[in-house]
């Protein structure tokens, strides 16, 4: 893997902001990630379960309506199409193979939505690892589905109860977990967040995403995309579509964030758009907080991008300019969806519909590609509830 | 007042600090809850500022967290206890990185020298993170009291006994605040650790609950550190209760 250095910041982003007992493990972590990128059997053994279980390379796929009405030829990344139904499987796969390398017989994990809980309930049931999930039971009741699943793969799921009951609850328990077991555990993190090395870990395993879409559009369109777009939860599938284009000044790469309820009102899940630099789970970044710092509660109608901070690595982007934010509200990201299912006859998960729905406002006559991170299955109930 | 009176004028084997919630349940009681423990024989008082996503905290102390804040808690609030409190005590206060980062090192140190704080516990900026802050309190004649955790390695151990201020805080377990029936097997070896590293106290927190606990960490250590023991009698009893706690584990210490 061609990867960057592994940042503990990023300009001023970043850190380790978490209880000293975490920072043994956390060099540990550090160092057992730098050898494992650099071992080829490391890599090897990565590479073909990423074919031959997950389904990678995955397609990128010409959408001829989508692109009459976009303006301009739409090429969709068909995260959507891997083993589990999104993007969070590169990590998931990566990071357990690194908990078995580094002798940690259990595994914990965060879920919002579910998605991530099941691509770490499936890597750890693969690796034969011990796997315990938390997740806010508020989550637990609007994503039951997956909770069975993960239940069927074989790992323990943990609601949470406090606060919002959501995924910022989930991920402090998973921590609090961690600093209990850290001896024994590996906490495979779900988005391009956390203390470092998390961010640079999580984005070295998701580049996977642009580095096959950079090759793939240069093989079937014959050039580089005008546009990248991408949808900004935690960010780690914007991370990994982005990474391998920053070098490609003529790329433009846009994040799409969840405006939720509106950015002028507290309903939405946008910090890079709107929020202050804060502390949150071990990184300096961009937060959703008041004027005091006290932590706020995020709202996106996408369970997944639910969260009032995102990874440091995107906060940079933004001041340094390479990367522009965007946010979309919940009303248009549900019409998104319904225009995809019409369009295209792809149900793309209410996280991916923020990037269309930005695609659709923005129409524009250059290539764009736009990263589907999953798909909306999981989505049917809240959509259908929704009208 | 200054923190190192309260390791040499304590009468006990070892300084007697309590943790307490500011604004907990609310502002005037927690004021209440301090001075009781004071009267009740505490050397020292460690103040948490609510936060609300405190990572380092067990069920108890998070949940006094959470209704603090719901009560209306904030920091400029708890900062009005400490300075009715440091009158009688040195009062240390613990306060996650983000209230901190937030209000900015420099004015944050400044409000809190100026509210008779002695010092600053952050659980959340472990040494590689702690220049800034340690500089701030310097200059305001606060120390930034470091913690070391049972999982540091002996170089960070040194590094962070050559940086410490006012005493080291020793976690004696990996996990969370919160009691436990058992004291941890090696805490001997870890507190021995940190005092061949530093020329400041060295106290002991985390899972210290019972006065038996508090009597067999006064063996090896300069400090005892009870926190959601403490914390739980605020809210069950309130003042009187705190009272009544920090004078049995006062009890306990007295030589």
């Amino acid at each position: 893997m061609n990867a960057p250095p592994l940042e503990r910041r990023f300009g001023p982003y970043g850190g380790r902001y978490v209880p000293e007992t975490l920072i043994p493990a956390l060099d540990e972590l550090e160092g057992a990630w730098l050898e494992a990128r650099a071992d080829p059997a490391f890599v090897a053994e990565l590479d073909q379960l990423m074919r031959d279980y997950v389904g990678r390379p995955t397609p990128l796929y010409h959408a001829h309506r989508l692109s009459e009405v976009a303006g301009g030829a739409v090429w969709l990344k068909r995260e959507d199409l891997t083993h589990t139904g999104s993007h969070k499987i590169n990590n998931a796969i990566g990071q357990a193979l690194l908990a078995q390398r580094m002798g940690k017989p259990r595994v914990i994990a965060e879920t919002g939505a579910g998605q991530h809980g099941v691509a770490a309930a499936t890597a750890c049931a693969l690796l034969g690892l011990e796997c315990v999930v938390y997740m806010g039971t508020e989550d637990m009741r609007r994503q039951e589905p997956n909770v069975q699943r993960m239940r069927l793969l074989g790992a323990e799921v943990r609601g949470v109860d406090a606060g919002a009951r959501t995924l910022k609850e989930a991920v402090s328990a998973a921590i609090r977990d961690w600093v209990a077991n850290v001896r024994s555990t590996h906490y495979v993190i779900g988005s391009c967040v956390g203390p470092a090395p998390y961010p640079a870990l999580v984005r070295d395993l998701q580049r996977r995403i642009g580095d096959e879409a950079r090759e793939q559009l240069l093989e079937q369109a014959g050039r580089l995309p005008d546009r990248a777009i991408a949808c900004v939860g935690g960010g780690s599938n914007a991370i990994g579509t982005f990474m391998p284009f920053v070098g490609d000044e003529e790329v433009e790469l846009i994040g799409v964030e969840a405006a939720g309820e509106g950015l002028a009102t507290r309903r939405h899940s946008a910090p890079l758009t709107t929020g202050t630099r804060g502390v949150l789970h071990g990184a300096l970044t961009g937060v959703l907080q008041d004027e005091v710092g006290q932590i706020l509660e995020a709202h996106s109608i996408s369970a997944g991008l639910d969260y009032p901070g995102v990874g440091p690595e995107h906060a940079w982007l933004r001041d340094s300019g390479r990367v522009r934010y965007a946010a979309v509200e919940d009303g248009a990201a549900l019409d998104a969806f319904h225009r995809m299912a019409r369009l295209e006859g792809i149900l793309p998960a209410l996280e991916a519909s923020h990037a269309i729905a930005w695609l659709l406002a923005n129409p524009a006559e250059g290539l764009s590609v736009v990263t589907l991170s999953g798909r909306g299955d999981k989505d049917l109930a809240e959509v259908l509830a929704l009208g | 007042m200054s923190i190192s009176t309260a390791f040499s004028d304590n009468g006990k084997r070892a300084a007697l600090m309590p943790y307490l919630m500011g604004g907990f349940p609310n502002i005037e009681e927690s004021v209440a809850a301090g001075l009781a423990a004071v009267d009740a024989g505490a050397d020292l008082l460690e103040l948490g500022i609510p936060f609300s996503d405190p990572l380092a905290d067990g069920p108890v102390i998070h949940a006094a967290a959470t209704d603090a804040l719901a009560a209306g808690a904030t920091p400029h609030g708890v900062l009005g206890v400490c300075e009715r409190l440091a009158a009688s005590v040195p009062v240390v206060l613990m306060v996650y990185a983000n209230i901190v980062l937030t209000a900015g090192a420099a004015a944050f140190a400044l409000r809190a020298a100026a509210a008779g704080a002695s010092g600053l516990i952050v659980p959340d900026l472990p040494h590689d993170e702690a220049d800034e802050v340690r500089a701030a309190c310097d200059s305001e004649r606060l120390a930034l009291v470091p913690l070391v955790a049972p999982t540091t390695t002996p170089e960070r151990i040194a590094a962070i006994g050559a940086d410490a201020r006012g005493f080291v805080y020793t976690v004696s377990l990996t996990g969370t605040t919160g009691e436990r029936d058992e004291l941890p097997e090696r805490l001997a070896d870890t507190v021995g650790r940190v005092r061949a590293s530093t020329d400041v106290p060295v106290a002991v927190g985390f899972g210290i609950s019972s006065a038996e606990q508090a009597r067999t960490v006064a063996e090896v250590a300069d400090g005892v550190i009870v926190g959601s023991r403490v914390v739980r009698a605020a809210g069950e009893g309130g003042a009187a209760a705190v009272g009544s706690v920090v004078a049995e584990l006062a009890s306990a210490l007295n030589a």
